[in-house]
């Protein structure tokens, strides 16, 4: 066999599965996709872009723990994200939005916590590559463990996903009324960052801490720009980010590029290519013109 | 932890017969008061409002009118007195309550349909995933239901589109339409008329007393301008000082009881074409027919 595309498809596809390590990265893919997807569609409906980089960054220390205690990375990572989600939980909304005073201090602790990963990979004597890896991601070298654990952490939080969507959805859009009709929103709040927390921990193995956006934002920011209802919505950001993952998986394998760079590509390409579908094919002036004036509407 | 929403959606229509309501007080406080870190906003506040009524609350910034709309609620806990909705004490999520908070304008880019914030009002306190309504059981009726509301605001020519896109004027509509979805009985609507201009402040003072006589719905509305609601009202309460009066507008609104109220010189003056003006030397506080938002 030899690692070359052809253009018979069905032997390209037994190519990419052929080995273990690629199946490993497949199925831990999948799985990435589809609860950075999901998750996705909320960062972008609640604005929580900053709440999701902060947990990516908090996750790098993590991962390097993970690796110098010899446990899984993946483990390290979940470890600093939750706690990082329940911090951020703790100090409230403003954090999240990314106020002023508090920003200054996130960044003095982000910058902290990146220098921290370096350490503990230092420490662990490790090459370049291992922390190459978190940053950018990668396709090689998750362990069968690693897709054991991403396994139960995606089904838990696509599970805690599914009980708290409709409630998180009116808690985001309208926080007011929902409080007012009985939602817990602080309470949902801070379950969202902790399904957050687990979503950033199993996507860095893939694109990596600093390429994480890429699986978390624009598979969701293009999907709402499509569309504004709720459950297709979220149904498109997962198969968005399918799209990604799975094409940015095949050319890695294929070509000597890391994946982190097909998979923003890919995100980065549609994200833009959607924007200007759109200011094309939207007539501005004439959009209000069409809605019919009412009696009592206006004089 | 999280706390289970487990309410099911009423199955009655917004628009059920309320004869049979008509006897209790739709609100009802007897010496209440709520204080805020340590200060007592309101006390001693006795209030009755009839089954059916539109009523406006008035009064200067800060004098407690959301209060007492969010002590309706069931949001802010009584610290003195007693207060009951429908002969009931208050609780949180009552299905009989459409509430309208004061906000600013929906974000432009907040990408969710109206018709999908107005289905909110009814089921999104539920557990699970907002499913389409094709799909799950009950789906037809929660459907059938938001569209009722939807053309009883008049709103359906624009249910469909983003909420962020539409006007001020469509926002309402469609806010008042969400209010009213849970086949609430009282609508507590927090300055709906601010940042609407002149027509539009008037179509929906006008909607929502349609919507008060046609329905039997009692409206309790926060206003900044009494102006535009004049028309349309039953009773006026006047929150100021810490106090409360309610009484028909021009038993209210006049030199005297405001004087009183304010336990300060409170002048009313009546413009040529029926507008109100309070002139007060200590407070901002002034009618003005065209007035900006104020803070």
């Amino acid at each position: 066999m030899t690692d070359q595309p052809t253009w018979n498809l069905l032997y390209d596809l037994q190519l990419l599965v052929h080995f273990h390590f690629m199946q490993n990265a497949l199925v831990v893919g999948t799985l990435v996709a589809v609860l950075a997807g999901a998750a996705g569609y909320f960062v972008v409906l609640r604005g929580q872009s900053f709440a999701a980089h902060m947990l990516s960054q908090v996750g790098f220390p993590g991962a390097a723990a993970g690796v110098l205690l010899h446990v899984s990375p993946v483990l390290g990572l979940i470890t600093f994200c939750v706690i990082a989600a329940l911090g951020i939980g703790s100090f409230g909304s403003r954090l999240e939005a990314g106020h002023r005073a508090e920003s200054a201090a996130v960044g003095s602790i982000l910058a902290f916590s990146l220098g921290l990963g370096l350490l503990f990979f230092r420490l662990y004597a490790g090459t370049a590559q291992g922390v190459y890896a978190f940053l950018f991601g990668t396709i090689l070298g998750i362990s069968d463990r690693d897709v054991a654990v991403s396994l139960v952490t995606t089904l838990v939080a696509l599970a805690a996903l599914a009980v708290i969507a409709r409630p998180l959805i009116f808690a985001s859009v309208d926080p007011d009324v929902a409080e007012a009709r009985g939602v817990q929103v602080r309470a949902l709040s801070v379950g969202f960052l902790l399904v957050l927390a687990l979503a950033i921990a199993v996507t860095v193995q893939i694109v990596g801490t600093l390429l994480v956006f890429a699986l978390l934002v624009a598979p969701g920011a293009s999907a709402l720009q499509l569309t504004a209802r709720p459950m297709p919505g979220l149904a498109l950001s997962i198969a968005f980010s399918l799209c990604f993952t799975w094409f940015g998986l095949a050319i890695a394998y294929f070509t000597i590029y890391p994946i982190g760079f097909f998979i923003t590509t890919f995100a980065f390409a549609s994200y833009a290519l959607i924007r200007v579908a759109k200011a094309l094919l939207t007539p501005r002036p004439s959009r209000r013109g069409w809605t019919p004036i009412r009696l009592g509407d206006s004089t | 932890m999280v706390r289970t929403p487990g309410r099911r959606v009423s199955r009655e229509s917004p628009l059920t017969d309320v004869a049979s309501l008509a006897a209790r007080p739709a609100v009802a406080l007897e010496r209440a008061g709520i204080s805020l870190g340590g200060n007592f906003v309101w006390r001693d506040v006795n209030l009755s409002v009839t089954t059916g009524e539109f009523v406006a609350i008035l009064g200067p910034n800060g004098a407690g009118k959301s209060t007492l709309l969010k002590a309706l609620l069931g949001v802010l806990p009584l610290t003195e007195g007693r207060i009951s909705v429908f002969g009931r004490p208050v609780t949180r999520g009552n299905d009989e309550i459409g509430y309208l908070p004061q906000r600013r304008r929906f974000d432009p880019d907040l990408r969710i349909r109206a018709a999908d914030l107005v289905r909110l009002g009814l089921d999104g306190a539920r557990w699970g995933l907002p499913l389409p309504s094709w799909v799950g059981i009950g789906a037809r009726s929660t459907d059938s239901r938001v569209s009722s509301v939807i053309e009883l605001v008049g709103a359906q020519d624009y249910a469909g589109r983003a909420i962020g896109e539409l006007s001020g004027g469509e926002q309402q509509r469609i806010l008042i339409a969400q209010a009213l979805v849970s086949g609430a009985r009282m609508l507590l609507l927090d300055e709906p008329l601010d940042s609407l201009d002149l027509s539009n402040q008037q179509a929906i003072s006008s909607l929502i007393q349609q919507i008060c006589r046609e329905r039997g719905v009692t409206v309790l509305l926060v206003a900044h301008d009494v102006n535009p609601l004049l028309p349309f009202l039953d009773r006026v309460v006047y929150v100021a000082g810490g106090h409360v009066l309610s009484g028909r507008p021009e038993d209210v609104i006049n030199t005297e009881t405001l004087t009183r109220l304010y336990g300060a010189p409170v002048e009313v003056l009546s413009t040529s074409d029926g507008r109100i003006v309070v002139v007060g030397q200590q407070e901002p506080v002034s009618y003005h027919a065209h007035q900006d938002h104020h803070l």
